[in-house]
Protein backbone atom coordinates (compact mmCIF):
# COMPACT_ATOMS: atom_id res chain seq x y z
CA UNK A 1 0.00 0.00 0.00
CA UNK A 2 1.20 3.50 -0.51
CA UNK A 3 1.37 5.69 2.32
CA UNK A 4 2.07 8.78 -0.03
CA UNK A 5 0.95 10.05 -3.12
CA UNK A 6 2.63 12.75 -4.73
CA UNK A 7 0.48 13.72 -8.30
CA UNK A 8 1.69 16.53 -10.29
CA UNK A 9 3.19 18.57 -7.93
CA UNK A 10 4.47 22.21 -8.83
CA UNK A 11 6.27 24.45 -6.46
CA UNK A 12 7.10 28.09 -8.07
CA UNK A 13 9.07 31.08 -6.74
CA UNK A 14 9.09 33.66 -8.69
CA UNK A 15 9.74 32.17 -12.23
CA UNK A 16 12.08 29.12 -10.36
CA UNK A 17 10.31 25.74 -10.59
CA UNK A 18 11.84 24.41 -7.29
CA UNK A 19 9.26 21.13 -8.05
CA UNK A 20 7.92 20.51 -11.56
CA UNK A 21 5.35 18.26 -12.30
CA UNK A 22 6.58 15.25 -10.04
CA UNK A 23 4.65 12.50 -9.39
CA UNK A 24 6.08 9.39 -7.34
CA UNK A 25 4.55 7.62 -4.07
CA UNK A 26 5.95 5.91 -1.71
CA UNK A 27 5.32 2.54 0.20
CA UNK A 28 4.72 2.09 4.24
CA UNK A 29 7.65 0.46 5.51
CA UNK A 30 10.16 1.39 3.19
CA UNK A 31 13.36 3.73 3.10
CA UNK A 32 12.47 5.72 0.73
CA UNK A 33 15.85 7.71 -0.75
CA UNK A 34 15.07 11.38 -2.19
CA UNK A 35 18.65 12.17 -3.94
CA UNK A 36 19.79 14.58 -6.66
CA UNK A 37 22.39 17.70 -6.71
CA UNK A 38 22.41 20.95 -4.79
CA UNK A 39 19.05 23.50 -5.83
CA UNK A 40 17.16 19.94 -7.00
CA UNK A 41 14.30 20.63 -5.14
CA UNK A 42 14.44 18.40 -1.87
CA UNK A 43 14.08 20.37 0.67
CA UNK A 44 11.24 22.17 -1.13
CA UNK A 45 9.56 18.61 -1.62
CA UNK A 46 10.09 18.15 2.18
CA UNK A 47 8.40 21.21 2.65
CA UNK A 48 5.53 20.59 0.31
CA UNK A 49 4.64 17.28 1.86
CA UNK A 50 4.87 18.07 5.46
CA UNK A 51 2.84 21.33 4.78
CA UNK A 52 5.34 23.97 5.25
CA UNK A 53 4.78 25.67 1.59
CA UNK A 54 1.58 25.23 -0.10
CA UNK A 55 1.90 23.97 -4.13
CA UNK A 56 1.61 26.15 -6.82
CA UNK A 57 -0.16 23.28 -8.31
CA UNK A 58 -0.92 19.11 -8.04
CA UNK A 59 -1.66 17.56 -4.82
CA UNK A 60 -0.27 15.07 -1.61
CA UNK A 61 -2.17 12.01 -0.63
CA UNK A 62 -1.03 10.36 2.72
CA UNK A 63 -2.56 7.14 3.48
CA UNK A 64 -5.00 7.95 0.71
CA UNK A 65 -6.48 11.57 1.73
CA UNK A 66 -5.71 14.81 0.41
CA UNK A 67 -3.36 16.58 2.52
CA UNK A 68 -2.02 19.32 0.49
CA UNK A 69 -3.22 22.95 1.99
CA UNK A 70 -3.09 21.12 5.48
CA UNK A 71 -1.03 22.88 8.54
CA UNK A 72 2.52 21.32 9.42
CA UNK A 73 0.77 20.77 13.22
CA UNK A 74 -1.91 18.86 11.63
CA UNK A 75 0.22 16.18 9.04
CA UNK A 76 2.18 15.67 12.75
CA UNK A 77 -1.36 14.48 14.07
CA UNK A 78 -1.81 12.27 11.04
CA UNK A 79 1.44 10.76 11.39
CA UNK A 80 4.00 12.51 9.64
CA UNK A 81 7.04 13.96 11.48
CA UNK A 82 10.44 15.70 9.99
CA UNK A 83 13.79 16.94 10.72
CA UNK A 84 15.26 19.83 8.82
CA UNK A 85 18.30 20.17 6.52
CA UNK A 86 19.19 23.89 8.34
CA UNK A 87 18.40 22.67 12.11
CA UNK A 88 15.25 23.75 13.88
CA UNK A 89 15.96 23.46 17.72
CA UNK A 90 14.86 24.75 20.30
CA UNK A 91 17.71 26.48 21.86
CA UNK A 92 16.44 27.95 24.45
CA UNK A 93 15.49 24.26 25.92
CA UNK A 94 17.46 21.38 27.32
CA UNK A 95 17.61 18.47 25.28
CA UNK A 96 15.52 16.39 26.58
CA UNK A 97 12.79 19.44 26.77
CA UNK A 98 13.30 19.59 22.34
CA UNK A 99 12.11 15.50 22.64
CA UNK A 100 9.34 16.19 25.14
CA UNK A 101 8.16 18.79 22.57
CA UNK A 102 8.28 16.38 20.26
CA UNK A 103 5.63 13.86 22.10
CA UNK A 104 2.94 17.20 22.60
CA UNK A 105 0.38 15.28 20.48
CA UNK A 106 0.42 12.41 22.96
CA UNK A 107 0.11 14.69 26.12
CA UNK A 108 -2.79 16.07 28.17
CA UNK A 109 -2.44 19.67 26.50
CA UNK A 110 -5.38 21.20 28.52
CA UNK A 111 -5.13 24.73 29.65
CA UNK A 112 -6.98 24.64 33.17
CA UNK A 113 -4.93 21.26 34.48
CA UNK A 114 -1.64 22.40 33.01
CA UNK A 115 -2.24 25.40 35.07
CA UNK A 116 -2.67 23.74 38.73
CA UNK A 117 -0.24 21.22 37.93
CA UNK A 118 -3.23 18.33 38.46
CA UNK A 119 -1.47 15.48 39.29
CA UNK A 120 -2.74 13.28 36.08
CA UNK A 121 -0.55 16.09 34.00
CA UNK A 122 2.97 15.44 36.14
CA UNK A 123 1.85 11.75 35.82
CA UNK A 124 1.98 11.92 32.41
CA UNK A 125 4.66 14.19 31.92
CA UNK A 126 7.31 12.29 34.05
CA UNK A 127 6.46 8.86 32.29
CA UNK A 128 6.99 11.04 28.43
CA UNK A 129 10.66 12.47 30.28
CA UNK A 130 11.32 8.61 30.86
CA UNK A 131 10.12 8.05 27.32
CA UNK A 132 12.18 10.78 25.63
CA UNK A 133 14.77 9.41 28.06
CA UNK A 134 14.89 6.65 26.00
CA UNK A 135 14.88 8.59 22.68
CA UNK A 136 18.05 9.97 23.21
CA UNK A 137 19.56 6.90 24.59
CA UNK A 138 18.41 5.10 21.50
CA UNK A 139 19.89 7.71 19.19
CA UNK A 140 22.97 8.10 20.89
CA UNK A 141 22.67 11.30 22.92
CA UNK A 142 22.24 9.94 26.77
CA UNK A 143 24.79 12.04 28.09
CA UNK A 144 23.16 15.12 26.94
CA UNK A 145 19.89 14.76 28.44
CA UNK A 146 19.78 17.60 31.00
CA UNK A 147 22.50 19.92 28.62
CA UNK A 148 21.08 22.98 27.64
CA UNK A 149 20.69 22.22 23.73
CA UNK A 150 22.46 25.75 22.87
CA UNK A 151 25.41 24.05 24.30
CA UNK A 152 25.12 20.68 22.20
CA UNK A 153 27.91 20.24 19.23
CA UNK A 154 26.23 20.34 15.88
CA UNK A 155 26.48 16.55 14.97
CA UNK A 156 24.34 16.27 18.28
CA UNK A 157 21.90 18.20 17.47
CA UNK A 158 21.12 17.06 14.43
CA UNK A 159 20.68 13.80 16.37
CA UNK A 160 18.36 15.51 18.51
CA UNK A 161 16.09 16.88 16.03
CA UNK A 162 15.64 13.01 14.91
CA UNK A 163 14.68 12.23 18.67
CA UNK A 164 12.21 14.46 18.62
CA UNK A 165 10.81 13.67 15.63
CA UNK A 166 10.54 10.14 16.87
CA UNK A 167 8.69 11.09 19.94
CA UNK A 168 5.53 12.35 17.83
CA UNK A 169 5.33 8.57 16.96
CA UNK A 170 5.28 9.16 13.57
CA UNK A 171 3.93 6.87 10.63
CA UNK A 172 6.44 8.73 8.07
CA UNK A 173 9.29 10.00 9.36
CA UNK A 174 11.05 12.47 6.60
CA UNK A 175 14.77 12.84 7.22
CA UNK A 176 16.47 15.67 5.64
CA UNK A 177 20.21 15.02 5.39
CA UNK A 178 20.66 13.78 8.35
CA UNK A 179 24.11 13.13 8.21
CA UNK A 180 25.45 16.33 6.88
CA UNK A 181 27.94 17.70 8.74
CA UNK A 182 28.67 14.78 10.66
CA UNK A 183 32.19 12.56 10.65
CA UNK A 184 32.20 8.90 9.46
CA UNK A 185 31.58 7.47 12.53
CA UNK A 186 28.88 9.63 13.34
CA UNK A 187 27.62 9.12 9.93
CA UNK A 188 27.32 5.18 10.77
CA UNK A 189 25.92 5.69 13.83
CA UNK A 190 22.78 7.62 12.18
CA UNK A 191 22.88 4.86 9.24
CA UNK A 192 22.42 2.60 12.68
CA UNK A 193 19.51 4.50 13.82
CA UNK A 194 17.39 5.01 10.34
CA UNK A 195 17.79 1.08 9.90
CA UNK A 196 16.25 0.53 13.87
CA UNK A 197 13.97 2.97 12.93
CA UNK A 198 12.39 1.74 9.74
CA UNK A 199 12.73 -1.79 10.99
CA UNK A 200 10.18 -0.75 13.66
CA UNK A 201 7.69 -0.38 11.22
CA UNK A 202 7.75 3.33 10.25
CA UNK A 203 8.09 4.13 6.71
CA UNK A 204 11.26 6.65 6.05
CA UNK A 205 11.90 9.50 3.82
CA UNK A 206 15.20 10.39 3.24
CA UNK A 207 17.39 12.98 1.71
CA UNK A 208 21.24 12.46 1.87
CA UNK A 209 24.48 12.94 -0.15
CA UNK A 210 26.01 10.28 1.54
CA UNK A 211 26.14 8.21 -1.01
CA UNK A 212 27.32 5.32 0.27
CA UNK A 213 24.58 4.82 3.07
CA UNK A 214 21.42 5.80 0.47
CA UNK A 215 22.60 2.96 -1.71
CA UNK A 216 23.20 0.92 1.42
CA UNK A 217 20.12 1.41 3.46
CA UNK A 218 17.13 2.42 0.83
CA UNK A 219 14.63 0.56 -0.80
CA UNK A 220 13.69 2.69 -3.12
CA UNK A 221 14.94 6.04 -4.36
CA UNK A 222 14.14 8.86 -6.20
CA UNK A 223 16.64 10.89 -8.32
CA UNK A 224 15.16 14.71 -8.82
CA UNK A 225 16.93 17.13 -11.01
CA UNK A 226 16.03 21.19 -11.44
CA UNK A 227 12.69 19.43 -10.08
CA UNK A 228 11.66 16.37 -12.06
CA UNK A 229 12.36 13.09 -11.99
CA UNK A 230 15.21 12.00 -13.56
CA UNK A 231 15.01 8.41 -12.55
CA UNK A 232 13.30 5.80 -10.09
CA UNK A 233 13.76 2.20 -8.75
CA UNK A 234 16.12 0.04 -6.50
CA UNK A 235 19.34 1.46 -5.68
CA UNK A 236 21.23 -1.21 -8.24
CA UNK A 237 18.57 0.63 -11.07
CA UNK A 238 18.98 4.34 -9.88
CA UNK A 239 22.77 3.66 -9.86
CA UNK A 240 23.18 2.04 -13.49
CA UNK A 241 20.60 4.68 -15.07
CA UNK A 242 23.13 7.03 -17.38
CA UNK A 243 20.84 10.22 -16.54
CA UNK A 244 21.48 9.92 -13.10
CA UNK A 245 24.95 9.46 -13.46
CA UNK A 246 25.90 12.18 -16.02
CA UNK A 247 23.19 15.01 -13.59
CA UNK A 248 25.52 14.20 -10.89
CA UNK A 249 28.65 14.17 -12.96
CA UNK A 250 27.43 17.49 -14.37
CA UNK A 251 26.74 18.78 -11.08
CA UNK A 252 29.61 18.46 -9.02
CA UNK A 253 32.56 17.46 -11.68
CA UNK B 1 13.22 15.77 41.12
CA UNK B 2 16.02 18.74 40.32
CA UNK B 3 13.26 20.88 39.16
CA UNK B 4 10.63 20.36 41.28
CA UNK B 5 12.93 21.42 44.54
CA UNK B 6 13.75 24.24 42.72
CA UNK B 7 9.87 25.12 42.05
CA UNK B 8 8.87 24.72 45.74
CA UNK B 9 12.45 25.62 46.95
CA UNK B 10 11.40 29.51 45.13
CA UNK B 11 8.46 29.67 46.44
CA UNK B 12 9.13 29.37 49.35
CA UNK B 13 11.86 31.91 49.79
CA UNK B 14 9.61 34.08 47.97
CA UNK B 15 6.73 33.52 50.91
CA UNK B 16 9.45 33.65 53.22
CA UNK B 17 10.65 37.39 51.83
CA UNK B 18 7.01 38.41 52.03
CA UNK B 19 6.38 37.71 55.25
CA UNK B 20 9.72 38.81 56.54
CA UNK B 21 9.89 42.12 54.92
CA UNK B 22 7.45 44.09 57.30
CA UNK B 23 10.03 43.30 59.86
CA UNK B 24 12.10 46.02 58.33
CA UNK B 25 9.39 48.76 57.81
CA UNK B 26 8.75 51.81 59.99
CA UNK B 27 5.37 53.26 58.59
CA UNK B 28 2.73 52.06 56.50
CA UNK B 29 4.27 54.46 53.50
CA UNK B 30 6.50 51.14 53.27
CA UNK B 31 3.75 49.04 52.88
CA UNK B 32 2.45 51.13 49.53
CA UNK B 33 5.83 50.87 48.36
CA UNK B 34 5.45 46.83 48.56
CA UNK B 35 1.80 46.39 47.44
CA UNK B 36 3.22 48.78 44.14
CA UNK B 37 5.99 46.34 43.83
CA UNK B 38 3.80 43.20 44.05
CA UNK B 39 1.29 44.42 42.05
CA UNK B 40 3.87 45.07 39.45
CA UNK B 41 5.50 41.93 40.05
CA UNK B 42 2.37 40.13 38.91
CA UNK B 43 2.05 41.78 36.26
CA UNK B 44 5.25 41.44 35.00
CA UNK B 45 5.04 37.64 35.88
CA UNK B 46 2.22 36.82 33.07
CA UNK B 47 3.87 39.63 30.84
CA UNK B 48 7.00 37.27 30.74
CA UNK B 49 5.44 34.14 29.63
CA UNK B 50 4.08 36.24 26.51
CA UNK B 51 7.71 37.88 26.18
CA UNK B 52 10.60 35.72 27.86
CA UNK B 53 8.98 32.02 27.38
CA UNK B 54 6.77 32.49 23.89
CA UNK B 55 9.35 34.96 22.49
CA UNK B 56 6.56 37.89 21.49
CA UNK B 57 6.28 41.52 22.64
CA UNK B 58 3.83 43.23 23.62
CA UNK B 59 3.90 47.31 24.41
CA UNK B 60 0.34 47.59 25.02
CA UNK B 61 -0.39 45.85 28.12
CA UNK B 62 -0.67 48.91 30.60
CA UNK B 63 -3.99 48.74 28.49
CA UNK B 64 -5.47 45.63 29.85
CA UNK B 65 -4.25 46.72 33.34
CA UNK B 66 -5.85 50.13 32.75
CA UNK B 67 -9.01 47.86 30.92
CA UNK B 68 -9.50 45.74 34.61
CA UNK B 69 -8.99 48.63 36.78
CA UNK B 70 -11.81 50.95 34.99
CA UNK B 71 -13.95 47.92 34.47
CA UNK B 72 -13.86 47.23 38.40
CA UNK B 73 -14.44 50.93 38.85
CA UNK B 74 -17.72 50.93 36.81
CA UNK B 75 -18.62 48.19 37.20
CA UNK B 76 -18.85 48.63 41.04
CA UNK B 77 -20.02 52.14 40.64
CA UNK B 78 -22.37 52.55 38.42
CA UNK B 79 -23.89 49.42 37.82
CA UNK B 80 -23.58 48.16 41.92
CA UNK B 81 -21.69 44.93 41.08
CA UNK B 82 -19.61 43.40 44.37
CA UNK B 83 -16.00 44.16 43.52
CA UNK B 84 -15.05 40.27 43.17
CA UNK B 85 -17.77 40.17 40.49
CA UNK B 86 -16.69 43.15 38.72
CA UNK B 87 -12.94 41.86 38.85
CA UNK B 88 -13.90 38.78 37.49
CA UNK B 89 -16.30 40.06 34.38
CA UNK B 90 -13.46 42.57 33.54
CA UNK B 91 -10.95 39.89 33.68
CA UNK B 92 -13.17 37.82 30.98
CA UNK B 93 -13.97 40.74 28.82
CA UNK B 94 -10.42 41.59 28.94
CA UNK B 95 -9.43 38.18 27.80
CA UNK B 96 -12.04 37.98 25.05
CA UNK B 97 -10.68 41.50 24.04
CA UNK B 98 -7.60 39.67 24.15
CA UNK B 99 -8.35 36.72 22.23
CA UNK B 100 -9.53 38.62 19.26
CA UNK B 101 -7.30 41.21 18.74
CA UNK B 102 -4.61 38.61 19.61
CA UNK B 103 -5.70 36.00 16.23
CA UNK B 104 -4.45 38.84 13.08
CA UNK B 105 -1.63 40.13 15.37
CA UNK B 106 0.15 37.40 16.58
CA UNK B 107 0.77 36.57 12.50
CA UNK B 108 2.79 39.85 12.73
CA UNK B 109 6.57 39.42 14.04
CA UNK B 110 9.20 41.80 15.71
CA UNK B 111 8.75 45.32 15.03
CA UNK B 112 5.37 44.55 13.39
CA UNK B 113 3.75 43.47 16.74
CA UNK B 114 5.25 45.54 19.04
CA UNK B 115 3.72 48.14 16.72
CA UNK B 116 0.32 46.46 16.70
CA UNK B 117 0.70 45.86 20.22
CA UNK B 118 1.25 49.84 20.68
CA UNK B 119 -1.20 50.69 18.82
CA UNK B 120 -3.67 48.72 21.13
CA UNK B 121 -2.41 50.59 24.32
CA UNK B 122 -2.79 53.66 22.69
CA UNK B 123 -6.45 53.63 21.83
CA UNK B 124 -7.54 52.17 25.32
CA UNK B 125 -5.63 55.06 26.63
CA UNK B 126 -7.89 57.49 24.58
CA UNK B 127 -10.66 56.08 24.85
CA UNK B 128 -10.46 56.12 28.92
CA UNK B 129 -9.55 59.48 28.20
CA UNK B 130 -11.75 60.79 26.06
CA UNK B 131 -15.31 58.79 27.14
CA UNK B 132 -15.15 61.27 29.77
CA UNK B 133 -19.14 60.37 30.62
CA UNK B 134 -18.39 56.88 31.75
CA UNK B 135 -14.64 57.27 32.65
CA UNK B 136 -14.38 60.71 33.99
CA UNK B 137 -11.82 61.15 31.74
CA UNK B 138 -8.48 62.87 32.12
CA UNK B 139 -9.84 63.80 35.65
CA UNK B 140 -9.71 59.94 36.81
CA UNK B 141 -12.72 58.24 38.70
CA UNK B 142 -13.06 56.56 42.25
CA UNK B 143 -13.77 53.42 43.86
CA UNK B 144 -14.82 52.00 47.23
CA UNK B 145 -12.58 49.54 49.09
CA UNK B 146 -12.44 45.92 48.00
CA UNK B 147 -15.38 43.90 50.53
CA UNK B 148 -15.84 40.58 49.80
CA UNK B 149 -18.12 38.50 52.30
CA UNK B 150 -19.00 41.43 54.11
CA UNK B 151 -15.03 41.91 54.77
CA UNK B 152 -13.35 45.03 53.66
CA UNK B 153 -9.96 45.39 52.81
CA UNK B 154 -8.55 48.56 53.73
CA UNK B 155 -5.18 50.07 54.10
CA UNK B 156 -1.70 49.67 52.80
CA UNK B 157 -0.97 46.82 55.09
CA UNK B 158 -4.17 44.45 55.10
CA UNK B 159 -3.23 45.25 51.34
CA UNK B 160 -0.16 43.66 51.58
CA UNK B 161 -1.11 40.55 52.62
CA UNK B 162 -3.33 40.32 49.96
CA UNK B 163 -1.21 41.22 47.42
CA UNK B 164 1.35 38.84 49.02
CA UNK B 165 -0.90 36.10 48.32
CA UNK B 166 -1.62 37.04 44.90
CA UNK B 167 1.80 37.39 43.95
CA UNK B 168 2.67 33.43 45.46
CA UNK B 169 -0.10 32.10 43.80
CA UNK B 170 0.96 34.05 40.31
CA UNK B 171 4.28 32.62 40.45
CA UNK B 172 2.61 29.06 42.07
CA UNK B 173 0.32 29.47 38.49
CA UNK B 174 3.14 30.42 36.31
CA UNK B 175 6.04 27.75 37.15
CA UNK B 176 3.38 25.40 36.67
CA UNK B 177 2.70 26.39 33.31
CA UNK B 178 6.21 26.63 32.38
CA UNK B 179 6.63 23.00 33.70
CA UNK B 180 3.62 21.35 31.44
CA UNK B 181 3.16 20.99 28.15
CA UNK B 182 1.52 23.73 27.30
CA UNK B 183 4.45 25.43 28.56
CA UNK B 184 6.94 24.00 26.60
CA UNK B 185 4.78 24.47 23.75
CA UNK B 186 4.99 28.11 24.47
CA UNK B 187 8.77 27.62 24.50
CA UNK B 188 9.28 25.79 21.58
CA UNK B 189 7.23 28.45 19.68
CA UNK B 190 9.93 30.92 21.04
CA UNK B 191 12.71 28.22 19.86
CA UNK B 192 11.65 27.32 16.55
CA UNK B 193 7.91 28.07 14.88
CA UNK B 194 8.37 25.47 12.23
CA UNK B 195 10.19 23.27 14.28
CA UNK B 196 7.34 23.54 16.79
CA UNK B 197 4.75 23.03 13.63
CA UNK B 198 6.03 19.57 12.47
CA UNK B 199 5.55 17.92 15.54
CA UNK B 200 1.65 18.89 16.15
CA UNK B 201 2.18 22.40 17.90
CA UNK B 202 -0.77 24.40 16.50
CA UNK B 203 2.05 27.92 17.11
CA UNK B 204 -0.84 30.31 16.65
CA UNK B 205 -3.53 29.04 19.17
CA UNK B 206 -0.63 29.16 21.66
CA UNK B 207 0.20 32.58 20.82
CA UNK B 208 -2.81 33.47 21.13
CA UNK B 209 -3.08 31.75 24.44
CA UNK B 210 -0.83 33.22 26.13
CA UNK B 211 -1.13 36.89 24.88
CA UNK B 212 -5.04 36.38 26.61
CA UNK B 213 -3.56 34.47 29.96
CA UNK B 214 -0.92 37.81 29.86
CA UNK B 215 -3.95 39.96 29.60
CA UNK B 216 -5.91 38.55 32.14
CA UNK B 217 -3.29 38.82 34.69
CA UNK B 218 -2.40 42.49 33.48
CA UNK B 219 -6.74 43.34 34.01
CA UNK B 220 -6.69 41.27 37.53
CA UNK B 221 -4.00 43.25 38.82
CA UNK B 222 -5.47 46.64 37.61
CA UNK B 223 -8.61 45.45 39.35
CA UNK B 224 -6.93 45.20 42.58
CA UNK B 225 -4.86 48.14 41.59
CA UNK B 226 -7.73 50.54 41.52
CA UNK B 227 -9.94 49.38 44.41
CA UNK B 228 -6.43 49.82 46.31
CA UNK B 229 -5.54 53.44 45.07
CA UNK B 230 -9.22 54.18 45.52
CA UNK B 231 -8.64 56.41 42.60
CA UNK B 232 -7.65 55.91 38.90
CA UNK B 233 -6.92 58.07 35.97
CA UNK B 234 -6.35 56.96 32.43
CA UNK B 235 -2.73 57.36 32.47
CA UNK B 236 -2.41 53.80 34.02
CA UNK B 237 -2.88 52.64 30.66
CA UNK B 238 -0.38 55.05 28.99
CA UNK B 239 2.22 54.10 26.71
CA UNK B 240 4.88 54.71 29.46
CA UNK B 241 3.48 52.53 31.63
CA UNK B 242 3.58 49.58 29.49
CA UNK B 243 7.15 50.26 27.95
CA UNK B 244 7.59 50.27 32.21
CA UNK B 245 6.46 47.11 32.50
CA UNK B 246 8.57 45.25 29.63
CA UNK B 247 11.79 47.34 30.83
CA UNK B 248 10.81 45.35 34.52
CA UNK B 249 10.75 42.20 32.56
CA UNK B 250 13.80 42.71 30.29
CA UNK B 251 15.88 44.27 33.72
CA UNK B 252 15.26 41.31 35.61
CA UNK B 253 15.64 38.29 33.14
CA UNK B 254 13.78 37.02 30.06
CA UNK B 255 12.48 33.61 30.73
CA UNK B 256 13.03 33.61 34.05
CA UNK B 257 9.79 33.82 36.65
CA UNK B 258 11.64 35.00 39.37
CA UNK B 259 13.61 37.34 37.45
CA UNK B 260 10.46 39.29 35.82
CA UNK B 261 9.73 39.49 39.55
CA UNK B 262 12.91 41.17 40.44
CA UNK B 263 12.55 43.50 37.78
CA UNK B 264 9.68 44.77 38.76
CA UNK B 265 10.77 44.76 42.52
CA UNK B 266 13.62 47.12 41.18
CA UNK B 267 11.96 49.19 39.51
CA UNK B 268 9.27 49.96 41.68
CA UNK B 269 11.90 50.93 44.98
CA UNK B 270 14.36 53.04 42.40
CA UNK B 271 12.12 56.04 42.28
CA UNK B 272 11.43 56.05 46.14
CA UNK B 273 15.13 55.93 46.43
CA UNK B 274 15.76 58.29 43.60
CA UNK B 275 12.87 60.73 45.01
CA UNK B 276 15.50 63.67 44.30
CA UNK B 277 15.77 62.52 39.82
CA UNK B 278 11.90 62.11 39.81
CA UNK B 279 11.67 64.15 36.68
CA UNK B 280 14.27 62.26 35.03
CA UNK B 281 12.43 59.01 35.42
CA UNK B 282 12.03 58.09 31.83
CA UNK B 283 15.59 58.82 30.70
CA UNK B 284 17.07 56.31 33.33
CA UNK B 285 13.76 53.65 32.04
CA UNK B 286 15.68 53.97 29.01
CA UNK B 287 19.04 53.60 30.69
CA UNK B 288 18.62 50.88 31.91
CA UNK B 289 16.69 49.31 29.03
CA UNK B 290 19.87 50.26 27.04
CA UNK B 291 22.31 48.99 29.56
CA UNK B 292 20.60 45.88 29.70
CA UNK B 293 20.42 45.37 26.10
CA UNK B 294 23.60 45.35 25.87
CA UNK B 295 25.46 44.14 29.49
CA UNK B 296 22.90 41.28 30.23
CA UNK B 297 20.59 40.57 27.52
CA UNK B 298 19.61 37.69 29.35
CA UNK B 299 18.79 39.74 32.32
CA UNK B 300 19.91 40.33 35.89
CA UNK B 301 18.69 37.24 37.14
CA UNK B 302 20.23 34.91 34.89
CA UNK B 303 23.26 36.38 34.55
CA UNK B 304 23.73 36.30 37.89
CA UNK B 305 22.93 32.79 38.18
CA UNK B 306 25.36 32.19 35.23
CA UNK B 307 28.56 33.86 36.94
CA UNK B 308 27.62 32.06 40.40
CA UNK B 309 27.64 28.72 38.52
CA UNK B 310 31.28 29.65 36.59
CA UNK B 311 32.75 30.65 40.39
CA UNK B 312 31.45 27.32 41.48
CA UNK B 313 33.21 25.67 39.33
CA UNK B 314 31.55 25.04 36.40
CA UNK B 315 29.05 22.16 36.41
N1 LIG C 1 11.71 29.90 -0.08
C1 LIG C 1 12.28 29.96 -1.28
N2 LIG C 1 12.21 31.09 -2.02
C2 LIG C 1 12.77 31.17 -3.22
N3 LIG C 1 13.44 30.16 -3.80
C3 LIG C 1 13.55 29.01 -3.13
C4 LIG C 1 12.99 28.85 -1.84
N4 LIG C 1 13.27 27.59 -1.39
C5 LIG C 1 13.97 27.01 -2.37
N5 LIG C 1 14.14 27.85 -3.40
C6 LIG C 1 14.82 27.52 -4.66
O1 LIG C 1 14.32 26.32 -5.12
C7 LIG C 1 15.35 25.50 -5.66
C8 LIG C 1 15.39 24.18 -4.94
O2 LIG C 1 15.91 24.39 -3.62
P1 LIG C 1 15.95 23.25 -2.52
O3 LIG C 1 16.41 23.87 -1.27
O4 LIG C 1 14.65 22.56 -2.48
O5 LIG C 1 17.09 22.30 -3.09
P2 LIG C 1 17.74 21.02 -2.44
O6 LIG C 1 17.59 19.92 -3.41
O7 LIG C 1 17.24 20.80 -1.07
O8 LIG C 1 19.28 21.46 -2.39
P3 LIG C 1 20.42 21.08 -1.33
O9 LIG C 1 20.95 19.76 -1.73
O10 LIG C 1 21.44 22.16 -1.53
O11 LIG C 1 19.81 21.11 0.00
C9 LIG C 1 16.63 26.30 -5.53
O12 LIG C 1 16.85 26.95 -6.76
C10 LIG C 1 16.31 27.30 -4.47
O13 LIG C 1 17.06 28.48 -4.65
MG1 LIG D 1 18.02 20.77 0.76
Amino acid sequence: MSLLKVERLSKEFGGIHAIEDLTFSVEAGDIHSIIGPNGAGKTTLFNLITGVYTPSSGRVLFQDRVVSGMKPYELAALGMSRTFQNLQIFFNMKAIENVMVGHHLHLDRRFLPSLLRLPTVTRRDRECRDYCAGLLEFVGLAKYLDADAGSMPYGALKRLEIARALAAQPKMLLLDEPAAGLNATESREIDEVIKRVASSGVTVVLVEHDMKMVMGISDHILALDYGRKLAEGTPAEVRANPEVVSAYLGAHG
Amino acid sequence: MNIYTARTGGLAILATIIAVAPLGFSNTYFYDVGVNAMFNAIVCVGLNLLIGYAGQISLGHAGFFALGAYGSGILTTVYGFPPIGALVLSAAVVGLLAFAVGRPILKLKGHYLAMATLGIGIIIHIVLKTEAKITGGPDGMSLDNFKMLGFAIKGDVMWYWVAGIALVGSVWLALNLIDSPVGRALRAVHGSEVGAEVVGVDTSRYKVLVFVVSAVFASVVGSLFAHKNGFITPDIGSFFHSVELVTMVVLGGMASTFGALIGAVILTLLPQVLAAVEQYEAMILGAIMMGTMIFMPKGLLPSLVAVLRRRGGGR
